[in-house]
């Protein structure tokens, strides 16, 4: 098809380039618009016509880790001077810094949200994956009767509804107090992530050689030996790629996060919603913890490039 | 010839000596999975079962009556869940369909030699693994009749994206394309990639139109695979929650999940909302099952 080349292929060929480049840059547009917001000052967020061209500001981010209160009158010019940078930027917006009796600065709650996510998704994703790894080599290398079904069930777990779990997990967690705790989401998390973490861990595993395993048995190791010596190096890239994508789902979450946790243990997904209350919010601030939300994911989304496909077809499809 | 040695040694007591069998091994490494997930995916469910037969309320501490198949009849004849059905219905009609004209679309336009490829095809994967939840809720400044980018890009003015009763589900749909034809996008190009050249060859050779050759070759080898992320996506625009119950709170837009969430733990109607989830668990387990099938299928190709 290649060697012979009219014209008009070659016409069709171009215009097919610049549509390309077209439908990638509406796609990255929203994306663009939340990252150009979390550097405006407020007033330049929800103009029209939108402002495209302004000096980035660092002030939302600074907004977003503190408690603000609006300033009744502009601070005298003594205390302007000796507020530190981050301080001013705040002043400059027309409000100020909340500080306890003691001159401390307060947080806002976006901190603790942040962690609370971290400790959830990595913790998760540590059990997930060293669970499924285990399983799918298993699956992959021993006899195991009525295999297909119980890969089915496995499967089967992950397609349920958030919210038809969440109902009676609510209860029983309301029962033994755990609603509203890191361990709660944790083991929900574990549970979703797991059964997507043996469907894809098995993928990887039926790709490395038995031959391998076989060989080192005959030198004399143990089975258990050869897994962790020889088995588990083959499967790293893997066992990375898993990790990536239970790290990235438990990361996103929203509907049991919602669900069962409401401060203590509450996740970002969750908490950056419940910012936007009544009155006009600030789009800025929003922009700021949407924006250092999903960089990691973002960062990993490139990372992971080349095992996409796999991963979002549960290791159907392989390259 | 390995193999067979291997057999032999296993079965001989020289490798069972050393170390763990076998049999406990794979037992060890399989099981704790299952109970993992019998104790916190299964039993959960039985729970609900049997609160599903009752008109239990989590919100007061009087104990649940026994009231039979009441909650299933209740619900199977009520026209408000029949309507949130049809809207869920609705909206995942549209927002797959949108989806496999989006995504094929642009994995057509992808298919060739381009410079950069694999940068843009990185770059339109983004949004799908981006939080549902959280950029949903960007889109509602995008969809602003008064100061979002969308109205002001396409000159609408102050159109009512999100309040207009009859334009919210679109909206929620719209988003829902913008996060999802990438997955299509996706598949389908491993699914073009795998179409043999030497058919292109012997097309052309024909002197076969590029209508025939699609319909004709590209097409059929690629059905398979644009079938996965079709029922891939039903399931999963069936069970959308969070972009929904995020970007509206519109009656016309109220999805099944929503209401069953709604009914779950706002109107702490627990025994009922048991119930529904039982008739959604049904039609999931339903799909999935279809869906399995036709993994297995293309995986065997």
């Amino acid at each position: 098809m290649a060697a012979v080349r009219t014209s008009s292929e070659i016409t069709f060929n171009r215009v097919a380039i610049v549509a390309v480049l077209l439908v990638t840059i509406i796609f990255l547009a929203p994306i663009y618009w939340i990252a150009s917001t979390a550097f405006k000052p407020r007033n330049l967020a929800t103009t029209i016509p939108p402002t495209v061209v302004f000096q980035p500001e660092i002030s939302p981010f600074v907004k977003l880790f503190t408690k603000r209160s609006q300033l009744r009158s502009p601070p005298s010019p003594e205390e302007y001077a000796a507020a530190p940078w981050w301080e001013r930027v705040v002043f400059n917006g027309g409000e100020k810094i909340v500080r306890d009796g003691k001159g401390q600065v307060q947080w806002s709650g976006y901190p603790s949200r942040f962690m609370n996510s971290l400790i959830v998704a990595i913790t998760s994703t540590v059990l997930a994956v060293g669970m499924g790894t285990f399983t799918a080599y298993g699956f992959s290398r021993f006899k195991v009767k009525g295999e297909a079904d119980l890969l089915f069930f496995i499967l089967s777990t992950r397609m349920l509804p958030p919210v038809v779990v969440a109902i009676p997990m609510f209860l029983m967690y309301r029962a033994v107090g755990l609603n509203d705790s890191h361990v709660g989401l944790i083991i929900l998390y574990t549970a979703f992530n797991l059964s997507f973490s043996v469907w894809l861990m098995k993928g990887f595993m039926d790709e490395i050689p038995k031959e391998y395993e076989e060989a080192a048995l005959v030198d004399g190791y143990t089975r258990m030996e050869a897994f962790f010596k020889i088995v588990l190096p083959e499967a790293a890239t893997g066992i990375a790629a898993t990790a990536v994508f239970c790290f990235i789902t438990a990361w996103n979450e929203y509907a049991f996060a919602l669900i069962m946790t409401s401060r203590r243990a509450q996740t970002a997904p969750p908490f950056i919603p419940s910012q936007v209350g009544a009155g006009l919010p600030d789009w800025t601030v929003i922009a700021a913890g949407t924006f250092l939300f999903l960089l990691p994911v973002a960062i990993f989304t490139f990372l992971l490039r080349n095992h996409l496909l796999r991963g979002m077809s549960f290791g159907a499809i392989r390259k | 010839m390995a193999t067979t040695m291997i057999t032999t040694l296993d079965r001989s007591s020289r490798a069972a000596a050393r170390g763990l069998s076998d049999i406990s091994i794979r037992n060890l490494f399989i099981i704790p999975t299952i109970l993992f997930l019998i104790v916190f995916n299964i039993f959960p469910l039985i729970y609900s079962l049997g609160y599903s037969f009752t008109d239990f309320r989590a919100s007061t501490s009087a104990a649940a009556n026994f009231v039979g198949l009441q909650n299933y009849r209740d619900l199977l004849s009520d026209p408000y869940v029949w309507s949130n059905f049809a809207i869920t219905a609705k909206y995942v009609i549209i927002s797959v369909a949108g989806q496999l004209l989006v995504g094929f679309g642009v994995a057509m336009l992808l298919n060739r030699d381009i410079p950069l490829k694999g940068l843009l095809t990185t770059l339109l994967l983004l949004p799908m693994m981006l939080s549902m939840a959280v950029v949903g809720l960007f889109w509602k400044l995008l969809y602003d009749p008064s100061f979002g980018i969308i109205n002001y890009a396409l000159g609408l003015g102050t159109f009512e994206w999100l309040s207009d009763p009859k334009m919210a589900l679109y909206a929620v749909a719209l988003t829902d394309i913008w996060m999802w034809s990438p997955f299509v996008m996706l598949l389908s190009l491993a699914g073009l990639s795998a179409v043999p050249k030497h058919l292109y060859e012997a097309a052309a050779i024909d002197r076969a139109g590029p209508f025939y050759t699609f319909f004709r070759i590209t097409l059929p080898l690629v059905a398979p695979i644009l079938m996965i992320a079709v029922i891939f996506r039903t399931m999963e625009a069936f069970k959308t929650f969070d972009l929904a119950y995020i970007l509206t709170s519109q009656p016309t837009a109220e999805l099944i999940s929503i209401r069953l969430y709604k009914m779950a733990f706002q109107e702490w109607q627990t025994g009922r909302s048991c119930a529904l989830a039982y008739i959604v668990l049904i039609m999931v387990l339903a799909i999935t099952n279809i869906y399995v099938k036709y993994l297995n299928k293309v995986k065997e190709r």
